[in-house]
C-alpha cells in the first residue's frame, strides 16, 4: 500500500510539469510579456521605457526557457520559466499584480471557501443518495416517473437562475437572510444559509439521477434476487446490499472532488461576495493577473491528482477484494 | 437592394458541421441496421416533440448564420460596415423599432416617470408614451380587446399554416413509408417492417405539439408587430429580438464544439486503445494532464490569451461582427480542448475491449492492416459511444456559455447571447419598479432550449445503448 501510493505520488511529478509547462505556454509563449505589459499599462501612450520597466517590476525581463548569455546551469535556471515554476512545487506562489503573497492569501481564503464547499457538499449527498433511494423503492410507479421529469427539468436550469431567483426571493422578497457578505464564527452562519441551500439544489437534478441509474442497475443483478427469495424485506435489500455494492461507482465520481472544495466555486463566491479561493480567482480573472490564475491552475491540478489517489484508497475500504499493489 | 454575401468564420463551421451532418442522414438512410435506432428514437413522442422545439431553434439560428452586408445607398461599390443575418431582414421592425429605455412587456409606456412637454406645450411629468409599443392604439383603454383581438387573428393564421404544412407533408410522409416497406419487404427483413413509420398514429402527439406550436407562433408573430411582447431593455431594443439573436450563439456553442472533441477524442482515443504501449503511454499522459486542471481555470486562462491576442491585432478584422465572430469561434476551439478527455477515456476503453474480440484477432491474423480494422471495424463499433456523448453534451455546453459569459470568460460583449443579457440584466432585479422581463426571457429560452435537447438525447441515449435490454 505504502510503496503503491509513493509510485502514484511519484507519477504526479511529470502530470504537474505538464500542467506548469501547458499554463506557461499560455501565457508566456502566446503572447509575449511585451504584450502583457501593454495590456497591463493600457493599449495607447506606451513608452518602451515603460514597458522595461513593468517588465523589470515583476520579473518578465529574462528570457523564456534558455538564457544565452550565461553559463553552466544558470542557462537554465536564470529565465522565466524556471523562476515561475519552480516555487509551485513547494507551493511558494510569488506575488500578486498588486503586490501581494499569493501563498499567504490562498491561506486565508481557504476557510470561507470550505465554509461554504462542505456544507452544501455534505447535505448535498447525503439529500441526493435518500432521494435516489427512495425512487428506487418506488421504481415503476407514478412518483419515480415524476421524479425523474423534475430531476431533468432542474438539470435544464441554468445555474445562475438558482442563484439569482434564490436571492431575489429568500433575501430581498422575504428578508429572511441577508443577499450577501461573509463572516467569520458562528456570526457567519446566516450568510452561508443561502449558498449552500443554492449549491444543493443547483445539483439535485443530476445527482440524484445518477444515484439513480446505479441503483437500479444493480437491482438487477442475483445477489438482489437471492436475498429476495430468502425473504429480506425490500427496505434491508436496499440498505444493506445494494447501498454496499454500489459504493464504488458512488465513491468514483464524489471522492475525487472532496480535495477540490478547497477551491470554492467561482460562480457562488462571486454572487455572494464570499472572500474565498473562488472570487480570488475571478477577480483575477477580471484583473488579467497571470500570477494569481497559474497559481490556482497548479493548486487546482494538485488537488484533484490527491483526489484520484484518495479515490484509489478509498476503493480498498468499501471493497475487500480491492487490494493497492 | 444590393448586398454582398459575408461568410463568418463561424458561419463556416456551421455550413461543414450541416453537410457532414447531411451526409451522415444519407449513410444512415443506405443502411437498414443503421436506421433500426433511429426508428426507435422515432417512436419515442417525447422525443419527437424536443425534436420539433430543436428544429424552430435550429431554424431560427439557422437564418440567423447567413449573412450579408447591405450595400450604401450612394455610393456604388462600397458596402455598409454592418454585418445583417436573413433573420435580421425578417425580424426588420423588431430591430430597428427601439425605445428610449426600459419598458414592460405589451406596456404602452416607458417603465418610470418622466418629465417632458406634451402635444399642447404643457410641462408634465407622467408615463411618456412610447414610440412604436402600441403606438397605433388611439384609445390606450382599447389595448386588451385589441390584444385579443390580433391574438385570434394571428393563432388563427397559425392555425391554418399548420394545417396545410401536416397535409402537404403527410401526403409525402406516406410515400416514403411506401417505398421503404417497397424496398425492403423482398428482403424479408420483417424488423424493419414492423418498424417503419407505416402509420401515423405514433405522431399523433407531436402533430398537437406542432399545431400548438403554430397556433403560439402565429399570435406572437402577429403581438410582435405593434408591441414589444417582452418588454424593451435599458436602451429600448426589444428583449424578444434579442433572445431570438442569442439562440445562435448558444447553438454555435454547442455544436461547433463537437468538430473539435470529436476527431481529437476519436483519434487519441482508438489509437490508445489499440496501439497500447508507449503510444497508449503518451496519450493517457495529455489526457491526464489536461483533465486535472480545471476546466472553469483553463478556459479563462485560453480566453484571456485570445483576448490579448485580439486586443493587439486590430488589423486582422475588417467589421466588428467578424472580431465577435472570431471569439466565439475561439471560444468553441477552447471549449472543445478542454472537454474532449472525457469522451477519449471513454473511446479508449471501449476499444481496449474491442481489440480483443474474435473478428478483430480474425482480421489481424488475416493481414488486415491497421488503418482499415480501425476504420472498418473499430470506428463503427463505437460510434453509439460518440453520438450518445455529443447529444449529451451539448445541453452542458449552451448552459455553459452563460456561466462563461457571466464570468467575463465568454462571448464578445458586443455578441448577443444569453449570458450577456443575462450578464446585463443581473443588476435589473434591484430597481424600483423591478426590472424582471430581461432576466424572465433570457432563462425561458434557455429552458426551453436545454430541456428539449435534454429530453432528446435521453431518448437517444435509450434507442443506442446495447446495454439496456430490447426484447424484440
Amino acid at each position: 500500500m505504502f510503496a503503491y501510493l509513493l509510485r502514484r505520488i511519484l507519477y504526479a511529478v511529470p502530470i504537474l510539469i505538464g500542467v506548469n509547462l501547458l499554463t506557461f505556454t499560455l501565457f508566456f509563449v502566446v503572447n509575449t510579456p511585451d504584450d502583457m505589459a501593454r495590456m497591463q499599462l493600457g493599449m495607447k501612450r506606451v513608452t518602451p521605457e515603460a514597458i522595461a520597466k513593468w517588465k523589470h517590476q515583476h520579473g518578465y525581463d529574462k528570457p523564456l526557457f534558455f538564457n544565452v548569455k550565461d553559463s553552466g546551469t544558470a542557462q537554465i535556471t536564470d529565465t522565466i520559466f524556471w523562476d515561475k515554476s519552480v516555487g509551485m512545487f513547494v507551493l511558494d506562489f510569488g506575488f500578486s499584480d498588486d503586490g501581494r503573497n499569493i501563498s499567504r492569501e490562498i491561506q486565508t481564503r481557504m476557510l470561507p471557501s470550505l465554509a461554504i464547499a462542505l456544507p452544501t457538499f455534505l447535505v448535498g449527498l447525503l439529500l441526493y443518495v435518500s432521494f435516489a433511494l427512495v425512487m428506487t423503492l418506488l421504481r415503476g410507479t407514478f412518483l419515480d416517473t415524476a421524479g425523474v421529469a423534475v430531476c431533468v427539468l432542474l438539470m435544464s436550469v441554468s445555474s445562475l437562475f438558482f442563484i439569482i431567483g434564490g436571492q431575489f426571493l429568500i433575501s430581498k422578497l422575504w428578508h429572511w437572510v441577508p443577499i450577501s457578505g461573509y463572516d467569520s464564527g458562528w456570526s457567519g452562519v446566516k450568510f452561508l444559509i443561502l449558498p449552500v441551500l443554492i449549491g444543493i439544489l443547483g445539483g439535485v437534478g443530476a445527482s440524484t439521477r445518477w444515484y439513480r441509474t446505479i441503483f437500479l442497475e444493480e437491482i438487477g443483478k442475483d445477489y438482489v434476487r437471492t436475498a429476495r427469495a430468502k425473504g429480506v424485506s425490500e427496505w434491508a435489500v436496499l440498505f444493506r446490499h445494494v447501498l454496499k455494492n454500489a459504493m464504488i461507482p458512488i465513491l468514483t465520481g464524489v471522492v475525487v472532488v472532496i480535495p477540490s472544495l478547497f477551491m470554492g466555486s467561482l460562480l457562488t463566491e462571486s454572487f455572494f461576495g464570499v472572500p474565498g479561493l473562488g472570487s480570488y480567482t475571478i477577480d483575477a480573472i477580471q484583473a488579467q493577473d497571470f500570477g494569481v490564475v497559474r497559481a490556482m491552475v497548479f493548486l487546482g491540478s494538485v488537488l484533484y491528482i490527491i483526489g484520484l489517489i484518495l479515490t484509489d484508497v478509498s476503493y480498498t475500504l468499501v471493497d475487500p477484494r480491492v487490494r493497492l499493489q | 437592394m444590393n448586398f454582398i454575401p459575408v461568410i463568418l468564420w463561424s458561419d463556416a463551421l456551421v455550413f461543414l458541421l450541416l453537410s457532414a451532418g447531411g451526409v451522415g442522414v444519407w449513410h444512415i438512410r443506405r443502411h437498414p441496421h443503421l436506421l433500426l435506432p433511429w426508428q426507435r428514437v422515432a417512436q419515442s413522442s417525447m422525443a419527437m416533440v424536443s425534436l420539433l422545439l430543436l428544429s424552430v431553434f435550429l431554424l431560427i439560428g439557422g437564418l440567423d448564420t447567413l449573412h450579408f452586408r447591405e450595400a450604401l445607398p450612394n455610393q456604388s461599390g462600397s458596402y455598409s460596415p454592418e454585418v445583417l443575418s436573413v433573420l435580421d431582414k425578417l425580424l426588420g421592425k423588431l430591430k430597428s423599432q427601439t425605445e428610449k429605455t426600459y419598458s414592460a412587456p405589451f406596456a404602452t409606456t416607458l417603465y418610470a416617470k418622466e418629465t417632458y412637454t406634451d402635444a399642447a406645450g404643457q410641462v408634465r411629468r407622467d408615463y411618456p408614451k412610447l414610440r412604436y409599443g402600441g403606438a397605433h392604439l388611439t384609445d390606450l383603454s382599447a389595448q386588451n380587446s385589441d390584444m385579443a383581438w390580433r391574438s385570434m387573428q394571428g393563432g388563427a393564421a397559425g392555425l391554418l399554416l399548420g394545417g396545410l404544412l401536416i397535409v402537404a407533408f403527410r401526403g409525402f410522409g406516406n410515400n416514403v413509408g411506401a417505398q421503404f416497406i417497397a424496398r425492403f419487404t423482398p428482403q424479408k427483413n420483417h424488423r424493419a417492417i414492423n418498424c417503419a413509420p407505416t402509420n401515423m398514429s405514433n405522431f399523433t402527439p407531436t402533430i398537437i405539439a406542432f399545431l400548438l406550436l403554430c397556433i403560439l407562433l402565429g399570435i406572437l408573430a402577429n403581438l410582435a408587430t405593434v408591441y414589444h411582447v417582452l418588454g424593451t431593455d435599458k436602451v429600448g431594443q426589444d428583449v424578444l429580438y434579442l433572445s431570438l439573436k442569442s439562440i445562435r450563439t448558444g447553438l454555435i456553442i454547442g455544436t461547433v464544439t463537437t468538430l473539435v472533441t470529436l476527431p481529437l477524442a476519436l483519434f487519441l482515443g482508438i489509437a490508445a486503445g489499440y496501439f497500447r504501449g508507449w503510444v497508449d503511454d503518451v496519450i493517457q499522459y495529455i489526457y491526464t494532464v489536461l483533465s486535472s486542471i480545471p476546466s472553469v481555470l483553463l478556459i479563462a486562462a485560453a480566453v484571456l490569451m485570445m483576448q490579448i491576442t485580439i486586443d493587439t491585432h486590430p488589423q486582422w478584422f475588417d467589421t466588428a461582427a467578424s472580431r465577435a465572430d472570431l471569439r466565439l469561434v475561439f471560444l468553441c476551439l477552447i471549449l472543445g480542448m478542454t472537454s474532449w478527455t472525457g469522451l477519449c477515456r471513454l473511446l479508449r476503453g471501449e476499444t481496449l475491449k474491442l481489440r480483443e474480440m474474435e473478428y478483430i484477432q480474425a482480421a489481424q491474423s488475416f493481414g488486415v492492416p491497421h488503418l482499415r480494422i480501425l476504420t472498418r471495424h473499430i470506428v463503427p463499433n463505437v460510434m453509439h459511444i460518440i453520438l450518445i456523448s455529443l447529444v449529451m453534451d451539448f445541453s452542458g455546453l449552451v448552459l455553459a456559455e452563460a456561466v462563461l459569459s457571466y464570468v467575463g470568460v465568454g462571448v464578445d460583449p458586443s455578441m448577443m447571447s444569453f449570458g450577456t443579457m443575462i450578464n446585463a440584466a443581473r443588476l435589473e432585479m434591484g430597481r424600483e419598479p423591478m426590472v424582471w422581463w430581461t432576466l424572465a426571457a433570457a432563462f425561458s429560452f434557455m429552458l426551453v432550449l436545454v430541456l428539449a435537447a435534454n429530453l432528446f438525447a435521453d431518448a437517444v441515449r435509450d434507442a443506442f445503448d446495447p446495454r439496456l435490454n430490447r426484447s424484440g
